[in-house]
């Protein structure tokens, strides 16, 4: 056991798959000798070479063009973009191709590859460094898309994306990079991807969310708990898609009361894929309706005012109950 | 003087020395004949001030004192950003220290219905186009309303998205003609990171096929955040992907005001006369972090800096003034506490502004009312106050 943050955690990750599997390799820019803006990669240029950790021209669609080439070839690419909101001049790139060669060739060509890539506010970035767009990801068919919230998941989750034979999405909440640490244990927990997890057990009320939101939604939680006696179950989604519906419906059944907390627009993001998934699976067990705390459908503004645009504690803690008394 | 005839010649470029006497790190400009194409590159004032008078272009004093006293007002201005940043008084601040004149010698040789399309690091253009001091503090302290400003019609937000400028330059380049404004051209800045970008050579080639008036001006620093030059591309000079575009490429010493401006000026009468396009590679350097938020030791050879602190663009074109008759330590003396004057009463003005109305951003979320807008609007107006109950 080892304290990290989740910043050690996901370079921990890259260290191992890359020490356990030669075709892994990491490209990105300023990844190499920077170590990554964010220090993610620091150590790995050094221990691994520039053949396996590659700084490449300033393009993200050379970026993931290229990686979709060498995952086809046989090598297990993990790129990063530098922030999400600069991992949009690779869309045509990740739904054209990415997501279609296993359905275009019948399986005989796959790209398993990671693409990894820091999102969310509250770091006071500048314009397109704050933005939530899991949503842009999820829409596509043939991609998962991965979202860890503390630094053993982020190492068990990486791990597990690595693996996989198929395009994933791994997105990394900036602002909980140095936030908190926690014990890593020396061998990885098996974390699955599709695989959502009860955080904690209750019977009232179930929260559902994920990533930076994890922990204003303890917050709310621990607030909540400490003037009244209500039992909430806590499912922190972990895979945005595919998403776990059996868990969300098996937790709804159980409760029949559900918030979901989403950083994200409120529009067509997770948040209504997982009320449509309640509607389907588990309507008739809802005593209320299911409440939404998200940010709002505007462009995310710029860091004077992106606290107030971002679910806090506050906004999680009377969602929450004003459904339990609904 | 290096100009091939066949590629680059249009017969009008002023060139004189080739890149390597200016000592560039990486193979310069001046390629070999087995090459089939040479890139000219142009320098005025070398590094001790001397300037070349074939070159010298006819500027009037007040001109000259006006593009030096823009240079010192933008390394001045970054200076105190960040004191400011260090001091948790604004946010993460890209600093455009060494690039002063690559960034205004072109500013100066455009007009008032030129556009100015920028990315985030010509601070001194952008000051030479009028933006007010007070805007980059509310820019870099993260109000949008840092965004714009009276008299600032000709002149996008700064970029933040590596190379998707070049685009819409284009876009408003082809438009000045289709709408047959003959006497507005484009000026377009870039980084030399941005010359990998797909959106890059789209724009080049959009420029070319169309015979856009814009000028391109790729501001080469050597360094896009940690990734150096000649890993960012394998062609020996920037300058030359002009001539895949059939479109005339240039290499100008970019620490060279006068360099800087005449090529633009050139490029700017060719492009407003039906000329076309033109893509300047201005070579310069990036004497201080990437942003505030970036620690260049990691990467940067600190000999490298030593090289390029004699070639700073300010001293040289404060001795060609001095020699010049135009310029004294008086002049010198009165401009720095002007400066700093101008610079704190925009600090002051900004630090007791308050007008931040919360739920701006709901107002342009578009051109046209929708209820579902406003219906969040009024939902994050409650919030805000049940959270300031709460408190
Ligand atoms: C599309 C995109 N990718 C990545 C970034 C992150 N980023 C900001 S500046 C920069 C380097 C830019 O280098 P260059 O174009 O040479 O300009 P310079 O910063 O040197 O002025 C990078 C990678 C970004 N802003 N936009």
């Amino acid at each position: 056991m080892r304290r990290m943050n989740m910043v050690q955690a996901i370079n921990l990750a890259l260290d191992e798959e890359m020490g356990r599997d030669d075709r892994v390799i990491a490209l990105g820019q300023d990844i190499g000798v920077n170590g990554g803006v964010f220090r993610v990669t620091d150590g790995l240029h050094t221990k691994y070479g520039e053949d396996r950790v590659i700084d490449t021209p300033l393009a993200e669609s050379g970026i993931l063009g290229t990686s979709i080439g060498m995952a086809i070839a046989g090598l297990r690419p993990v790129a990063e973009m530098q922030f999400s909101g600069f991992s949009y001049l690779m869309l045509g790139q990740l739904e054209g191709h990415a997501a279609r060669f296993r359905g275009r060739t019948h399986g005989k060509f796959t790209v398993p590859l990671v693409v990894r890539m820091p999102y969310g506010g509250g770091v006071r970035a500048l314009e397109h460094h704050s933005e939530s767009h899991e949503a842009t990801y999820a829409h596509i068919p043939g991609v998962k898309v991965v979202i860890p919230s503390t630094p053993s998941n982020a190492r068990g989750l990486l791990i597990a994306a690595i693996r996989d034979p198929d395009p994933v999405v791994f997105m990394e909440p900036k602002c909980s990079y140095r936030a908190f640490r926690e014990e890593v244990p020396e061998k990885e927990q098996g974390f699955e991807i599709g695989k959502a997890q009860v955080v904690k057990g209750g019977d009232d009320l179930t929260v559902i969310t994920w990533g930076a939101m994890m922990r204003p939604t303890l917050r709310a939680i621990e607030e909540i708990q400490q003037h009244r006696k209500v039992s909430i179950e806590l499912i922190d989604l972990l895979t945005i898609s595919p998403m776990d519906g059996d868990t969300i419906a098996a937790s709804v059944a159980k409760t029949g009361r559900c918030v979901v907390v989403q950083e994200a627009p409120k529009s067509f993001g997770p948040a209504s894929e997982i009320i449509a998934t309640i509607n389907d699976k588990v309507l008739m067990h809802l005593e209320a309706p299911v409440r939404r705390v998200t940010g709002y459908d505007t462009t995310m503004p710029y860091f004077g005012r992106e606290n107030d645009f971002m679910p806090n504690a506050d906004r999680i803690r009377r969602a929450i109950e004003d459904t339990v008394d609904f | 003087m290096h100009r091939s005839e066949t590629y680059t010649g249009t017969g009008e470029c002023p060139a004189s020395k080739p890149a390597d006497s200016i000592g560039l790190d990486s193979p310069p400009g001046g390629l070999s004949e087995d090459q089939g194409f040479r890139i000219s590159h142009l320098q005025v004032l070398d590094e001790f001030g001397q300037v070349d008078e074939q070159w010298e272009p006819d500027l009037s004093s007040e001109d000259l004192t006006r593009l030096y006293r823009a240079m010192v007002l933008a390394r001045a201005v970054d200076d105190r950003m960040l004191k400011l940043q260090r001091q948790g008084r604004i946010g993460t601040f890209p600093l455009s220290v060494g690039q002063e004149a690559a960034a205004c010698g072109p500013a100066l040789a455009m007009t008032a219905k030129d556009w100015f399309v920028g990315s985030f690091r010509e601070l001194g253009g952008r000051l030479m186009r009028g933006e007010p001091i007070e805007n980059l503090l509310l820019y870099y302290n993260g109000y949008e309303e840092g965004n714009g400003f009276p008299g600032g019609d000709r002149m996008l937000p700064i970029s933040v998205i590596i190379g998707a400028q070049t685009l819409h330059a284009v876009g408003i380049a082809h438009a000045m003609k289709l709408r047959g404004e003959n006497d507005s051209a484009v000026v377009c800045f870039l980084g030399d990171g941005a010359t990998s970008q797909g959106d890059f050579h789209e724009a080049m080639n959009f420029a070319s096929v169309w015979q856009a008036p814009v000028v391109f001006i790729c501001m080469n620093n050597q360094w896009a955040i940690s990734v150096p030059r000649e890993k960012q591309t394998h062609s020996r000079t920037l300058a030359q992907k002009a001539i895949a575009y059939d479109m005339p490429g240039v290499q100008v010493d970019g620490n060279d005001a006068l360099a800087t401006y005449s090529a633009t000026k050139e490029a700017l009468d060719r492009a407003r006369a039906g000329g076309g396009p033109t893509f300047i590679e201005a070579v310069t350097y990036r004497m201080m972090m990437h942003t505030t938020a970036d620690d260049p030791s990691r990467y940067q050879p600190a000999e490298q800096l030593e090289v390029w602190k004699k070639r700073d663009p300010l001293p040289r074109f404060r001795d060609y003034l001095t020699a010049k008759g135009i310029w004294s330590d008086e002049r010198e003396a009165e401009l720095e506490a002007e400066t700093k004057q101008r610079i704190e009463d925009a600090v002051k003005a900004f630090e007791s502004r308050t007008d931040f109305r919360p739920d701006a951003p709901f107002d342009h979320v578009f051109g046209t009312t929708h209820l579902g807008v406003e219906e969040q609007r009024a939902e994050f107006l409650g919030n805000l106050r049940k959270e300031s109950s709460d408190a």
